[in-house]
């Protein structure tokens, strides 16, 4: 008799989901499938809204990425109001959005590594949740704790400085931005007393990457194999080749390092992006669409970066991503767990970045907005720390929003995400009668390193934990967790 | 709907009293304690934003005479960083929208938990507060403000209903906060 198992809902990522994973009659895993049980309904709810309105009431979606959507609906409304893309923006604008962004991933990915993975790789996947904490970090490496509460803070300050404001942000406005950042601010994220400073923030990034190198080498087999599997990597990338989280031009790498996306323009993403529906997930499943669904899934987020990118333009972290290259010999890097890695490259690259923008004077110029011919339809896309985030609009004369299409981040990862519970399930939960621990930490550990938010995919309010229930042939269930 | 003396405000659970703060409790001819309020939620989600409305509205009132003693600050969630913000403080009072079927609000003690529910990218009162215990040895006297919400679509405001629980809530706190001397009408530890 077959059988399956679900679990639902995950924790330490958003939203709300389920695990369902099926036995057949030999108690071989069938099929694994990540549920999305949540219904998206925010594309209706811009609709009718004021196209200037977007940057501001997109951040309704998410308390998680709110600075991304932020920007990707200021990218798309900048196309609207004749400002370009990305690069149409006046030096002031653009530099300060660039701010912006690296403030959000700096402190995204810092809450990602310290908070959520560094636990599962202290004390191991399969310890038990209640040790498996931020708390528990503490105990084993102060330092580590201490450093990811300044890092959090610092980027938190960089949004705030930027935005104008914690919460519902305002400070990208179609075709700029509101404000520029003052001398006084400069001086207090530049130089401020040690450690609240640039400089130490690219020491607290390094010194991250050392902890995830000593890991490393020691646990390789482990992180090499986990849920490691081939597939298709897409982002942006600057023109050049170089990585870039803000604008550029959408490029697809095989598992093999081909091209499979020729650095399009992303107004023109639709002739190359499809969106698949399955009846059992509310959440979509996008494509390449000249490969087809079958094929021409990928990957978004910081591995699939590092896979796209022809270089990183700051130095450390170029230097770290050559190391990083060279574990593969320069082809794409296809292990999952790895995606921690290029996370905390990612991270030092920001602080770089955050560094570099803050000794850069366009940031005091007064030069804010750009105004050009009014457009009907604009698309804006970014490097959400998660990943490849899409806004599309189109806008009626009286310049009420009337068609938006998002596709966010975690939607993008939707396929991996559900081969990497598959890879999981296969390894852990062959033959199983009942779930221990740590087959339900396992396939957390697998889904927590694409960093998910489903609550942005789902557009659903509210945080979500984790289910399991294992079904047999026939459709009964032998057992069921929930955390 | 809750009025001043609803009891599950006044009388909260035995175990939800808050910790012992490093400094002592205020007297009357003293330096009032330093108090942060703190506000979470998504204003963008209806009444899930009710605890940064309270703290907006705290914070404007607080403007309006000298209470330096006040700090008002909010996000969409609470995370590790406000651990450094609890840690400079002797009361920590934070306000949050509640899915639970309170009459109105509720105020109760918080003490630290080490059993961190930070199953998600946020983090929990609790678990603030015991990492601010664990990295920077502070122990703030620590209250949770809940006001009941009813809706949490993406549509702006409040509904009429989480407004007049928020009403309540900050007619009973303000006292607290503009004479802390007072007290608040839980045990302390």
């Amino acid at each position: 008799m077959s059988r399956k198992i679900v679990i639902e809902p995950v924790t330490r990522v958003e939203g709300h989901g389920k695990v369902t994973i099926h036995l057949n009659d030999a108690g071989e895993v069938e099929q694994s499938r990540l549920h999305i049980v949540e219904f998206r309904g925010f594309e209706r709810f811009v609709q009718g809204r004021p196209y200037w309105e977007a940057p501001v009431l997109v951040q309704r979606l998410c308390g998680i990425c709110p600075v991304s959507h932020h920007l990707a609906a200021a990218k798309a409304m900048d196309v609207i109001v004749g400002a370009g893309t990305g690069d149409g923006l006046t030096p002031t604008a653009e530099k300060m959005r660039r701010l912006m962004h690296y403030g959000q991933i700096f402190q995204s990915h810092s809450l990602h590594f310290f908070h959520l993975a560094s636990p599962d790789l202290l004390f191991g996947y399969d310890s038990p949740p209640e040790t498996r904490n931020i708390i528990g970090v503490i105990a084993a490496n102060r330092e580590l704790a201490t450093q990811a509460v300044l890092m959090r803070k610092y980027g938190q300050e960089i949004i705030a400085a930027t935005a104008g404001k914690k919460i519902h942000g305002t400070g990208a406005v179609p075709g700029g931005i509101n404000k520029n950042l003052s001398l006084a601010e400069r001086d207090v994220l530049l130089k401020g007393p040690r450690p609240m400073n640039a400089d130490a923030m690219v020491q607290f990034a390094q010194g991250a990457l050392e902890f995830f190198k000593n890991y490393y080498s020691k646990h390789k087999s482990f992180i090499d194999t986990f849920s490691s599997f081939p597939s298709n990597h897409l982002s942006l990338v600057r023109p050049d080749g170089a990585l870039d989280f803000y604008d550029g031009v959408l490029r697809a790498v095989d598992a093999d390092g081909r091209k499979i996306l020729h650095d399009v323009e992303c107004q023109d993403y639709l002739a190359h992006i499809r969106e698949e529906v399955r009846s059992w997930s509310y959440m979509k499943f996008p494509y390449l669409r000249h490969l087809g669904p079958d094929t021409g899934w990928y990957r978004v987020g910081p591995l699939a970066r590092l896979n796209t990118a022809d270089f990183i333009p700051s130095p450390l972290a170029q230097k770290e991503f050559e190391g990083f290259k060279n574990v593969t010999g320069g082809k794409p890097n296809n292990m999952c767990l790895h995606t921690h890695w290029a996370r905390l490259i990612e991270t030092l690259h920001a602080a770089e970045m955050i560094r570099e923008l803050l000794n850069d004077g366009d940031l005091q110029g007064t030069d804010l907005m750009v105004r050009g011919k009014r457009e009907a339809e604009g698309v804006g896309i970014i490097e959400a720390p998660r990943g490849t985030l899409f806004h599309h609009y189109r806008v009626s004369p009286e310049d009420q929003i009337v068609m938006a299409n998002l596709i966010v981040s975690t939607t993008n990862n939707n396929e991996p995400m559900n081969r990497s519970v598959n890879h999981v399930a296969k390894a852990l939960m062959t033959g199983a009668k009942e779930i221990t621990e740590g087959m339900m930490n396992g396939v957390e550990v697998a889904i927590r390193a694409y960093d998910p938010c489903l609550s942005c995919a789902t557009h659903a309010y509210g945080s979500m934990a984790l289910s399991l229930t294992l079904y047999d042939a026939s459709g009964d269930v032998i057992a069921q967790r929930t955390r | 709907m809750s009025s001043r003396s609803a009891p599950d405000r006044a009388s909260p659970e035995a175990d939800s009293a808050p910790p012992e703060a490093d400094s002592a409790p205020p007297e009357a001819d003293s330096a009032p304690p330093r108090i942060l309020v703190y506000g979470y939620g998504n204003p963008g989600r209806q009444d899930d934003g009710a605890g940064v409305l309270l703290v907006e509205e705290l914070a404007a009132w607080a403007r309006s005479g000298e209470r330096p003693w006040l700090t008002f600050d909010s996000n969409y969630q609470l995370n590790a960083e406000d651990a450094l913000a609890a840690a400079d403080q002797d009361v920590v009072i934070f306000a949050d929208a509640s899915r639970d079927q309170l009459e109105g609000f509720r105020l109760r003690g918080l003490q630290p938990s080490a059993a961190v529910s930070f199953s998600t990218h946020a983090m929990s009162p609790e678990s603030v507060l015991a990492l601010s215990a664990e990295l920077y040895g502070a122990r703030p006297a620590a209250y949770l403000l809940s006001m009941r919400g009813y809706r949490w679509e993406p549509n702006g405001a409040l509904t009429r209903e989480a407004r007049k629980n928020l009403e309540d809530a900050k007619a009973f706190i303000t006292p607290f906060l503009d004479r802390p001397a007072v007290g608040l009408p839980v045990p302390s530890a």
